[in-house]
């Protein structure tokens, strides 16, 4: 059994085929990309996984568990955590309160303990506040710990939104374009997050990006999409050297031999 | 020392005014905030509230306080039907179909009141522990009516701080209102957060409801009030909630200024010209933060 597994997962949205029976399976420890043009149906893979949308054929299984019929809140809840193309945060709170919001699904409830403040709410708190801490210095945030996000520039913000997926000690993350926008230092520090994320908190990653030497560097295996269509997948390698990547990513060859 | 000992009741009684409009304004705040939803039935649901309030007074003898505690009870029971039965299935719909849900609503409440027995388009009054007992300070008297709806209302804020300061619901509350979608991705479920908003919006009212009561006493008509809290949340910004309760006591003390101190129809229209003033300086409000979007 795999760890994630997509099992012939179809979408459309009226007549178009925004995923057409994709398969593929995730090792536990591994990092898997998801690479393809724009309109390949990458996010949307990403949004069914998170029940943002209903499939209309087929499964995702996580764990051995089928996860495309739960609540959304529920795929949280199952340790599935994720980063948004365009930032998700809450911009009117600071870094470590969206870290702490990260660890809503870790906090036990009991709303007159709260209110009274006592032992096992305090201990949870710590624990919280310990983790968030945690954090915090794995991704070198200090500078920016009690700072609006709304201030904060652009990589700082999808470096925190990474924080506080990671607040919420996911055993799948999902990124969803990582590196996008980020300077070239930023994705270099990115890659070696990615890397100790793997290898240091034994999370599994699934991602999608569009960096090709980014990929190279972090991904060990990969999957390339085109117009809702799997293209191939396998080894970071053998599918970057693959020729319908190739046509896909660089258009055809003539293109460029005809000048 | 009779007119400063005037005056101090003028703005004393306008403070208590104030602060029943500030528990209307939270409300308004609250609901608006969570789903970007006037709820034009507040000052409905604060009718609603006076009038059980008045039931387990009148009919069944309760005490005072046992009455707070049982209207509290039943308004939230009474917030979330109204959420699962009316809102719910609205959701995804455009904000304007849920805004015409709430006038309906407004109607609704009022109608179904004046159709109970013993309810209907009488106007009732009750006794509560403050009635016509005065505190005294050398020539500064004060009523405890007024005193209590002070003391109670900031109690209430309290108790509301509290909430959304440490509790898990309470901070999942905030996070829902500044992003949604982030909040699911939590684990946050959006559904329990509009639930929870519309039983503390309908405790909002039902506290507002027993306080105003001794005052203005019970009647059908009596949620009109909340036309009035509504420039008190305007003149907050629509997304503070201090600056809802703020907004609730200028109001209050300019209307109850007006009232005794400049000739009739002013006290009316004090609270309009006061939010004129301020939009036309702060058009984002007293606490509310200007909307910038970067380019």
């Amino acid at each position: 059994m795999s760890f994630f597994e997509a099992k012939n997962i179809s979408i459309r949205f009226g007549g178009i085929r925004a995923l057409e029976l994709v398969n593929f399976d995730v090792k536990k420890g591994e990092v898997f990309s998801i690479i393809g043009p724009n309109g390949a149906g990458k996010t949307t893979i990403f949004n069914c996984i998170n029940r943002y949308y209903d499939l209309d054929e087929g499964a995702f299984i996580f764990n051995e568990k089928d996860i495309s019929r739960v609540r959304p809140h529920v795929v949280a809840n199952l340790g599935i955590a994720r980063t948004f193309q365009n930032i998700e945060l809450f911009r009117r709170m600071t870094v470590v309160d969206n870290l702490l919001l990260g660890r809503h699904r870790r906090r036990r409830s009991n709303l007159f303990a709260e209110a009274l403040f006592t032992g096992f709410v305090r201990k949870q708190e710590i624990e919280n506040r310990e983790k968030a801490e945690d954090i915090i210095d794995f991704l070198d945030l200090q500078a920016y710990r009690d700072q609006i996000i709304e201030n904060l520039p652009y990589g700082v913000q999808k470096t925190v939104e990474i924080g506080r997926a990671l607040a919420m000690e996911p055993e799948l993350l999902l990124l969803d374009e990582p590196s996008s926008g980020m300077t070239l230092e930023e994705t270099e520090e990115l890659s070696f997050w990615i890397t100790d994320i793997k290898e240091e908190l034994g999370i599994t990653i699934l991602m999608v990006e569009h960096n090709m030497k980014f990929i190279k560097e972090i991904s060990d295996r990969t999957m390339a999409m085109s117009f809702g269509e799997v293209i191939t997948q396998g080894t970071t390698a053998e599918v970057l050297e693959h020729p319908e990547v190739l046509k896909a990513y660089l258009g055809e060859e003539d293109a460029f031999t005809e000048n | 020392m009779n007119l400063l000992n005037e005056i101090l009741q003028t703005i004393l009684s306008g403070i208590s005014v104030g602060c029943i409009y500030g528990l209307i304004a939270l409300g308004f705040v609250m609901i608006f905030k969570a789903t970007e939803v006037i709820n034009f039935a507040q000052g409905e649901l604060m009718m609603v509230g006076a009038f059980i309030a008045f039931s387990l007074i009148s009919f069944f003898h309760l005490s005072y306080w046992t009455t707070l505690l049982l209207t509290t009870l039943i308004m939230a029971l009474f917030g979330m039907i109204i959420e699962r039965v009316v809102l719910r299935p609205l959701v995804g719909q455009p904000i304007f179909s849920l805004v015409m849900v709430t006038i309906g609503m407004m109607i609704f409440f009022k109608s179904v009141v004046s159709m109970i027995p013993f309810w209907g388009t009488d106007t009732y009054g009750f006794g509560t522990p403050f009635t016509e007992k005065l505190v005294r300070y050398n020539e500064i008297i004060v009523s405890w009516e007024h005193l209590s709806i002070i003391i109670l209302t900031l109690l209430l804020i309290l108790a509301l701080f509290i909430f959304f300061r440490f509790t898990k619901m309470g901070v999942a509350m905030r996070a829902t209102s500044q992003n949604q979608l982030a909040a699911v991705y939590m684990g946050i479920s959006v559904n329990r957060v509009f639930s929870l908003t519309w039983v503390i919006s309908a405790i909002l009212g039902g506290f507002a409801g027993i306080l105003l009561s001794p005052i203005t006493f019970v009647h059908m008509n009596m949620g009109l009030i909340g036309l009035k809290a509504m420039p008190a949340a305007i003149l907050g910004g629509f997304y503070s909630i201090p600056g809802a309760v703020v907004g609730g006591l200028i109001i209050g003390v300019t209307e109850s200024l007006a009232g005794a101190y400049l000739p009739i129809g002013w006290k009316d229209v004090a609270a309009w010209i006061i939010l004129i003033l301020v939009l036309v300086i702060r058009p984002y409000g007293l606490f509310g933060t200007e909307l910038k979007k970067k380019v």
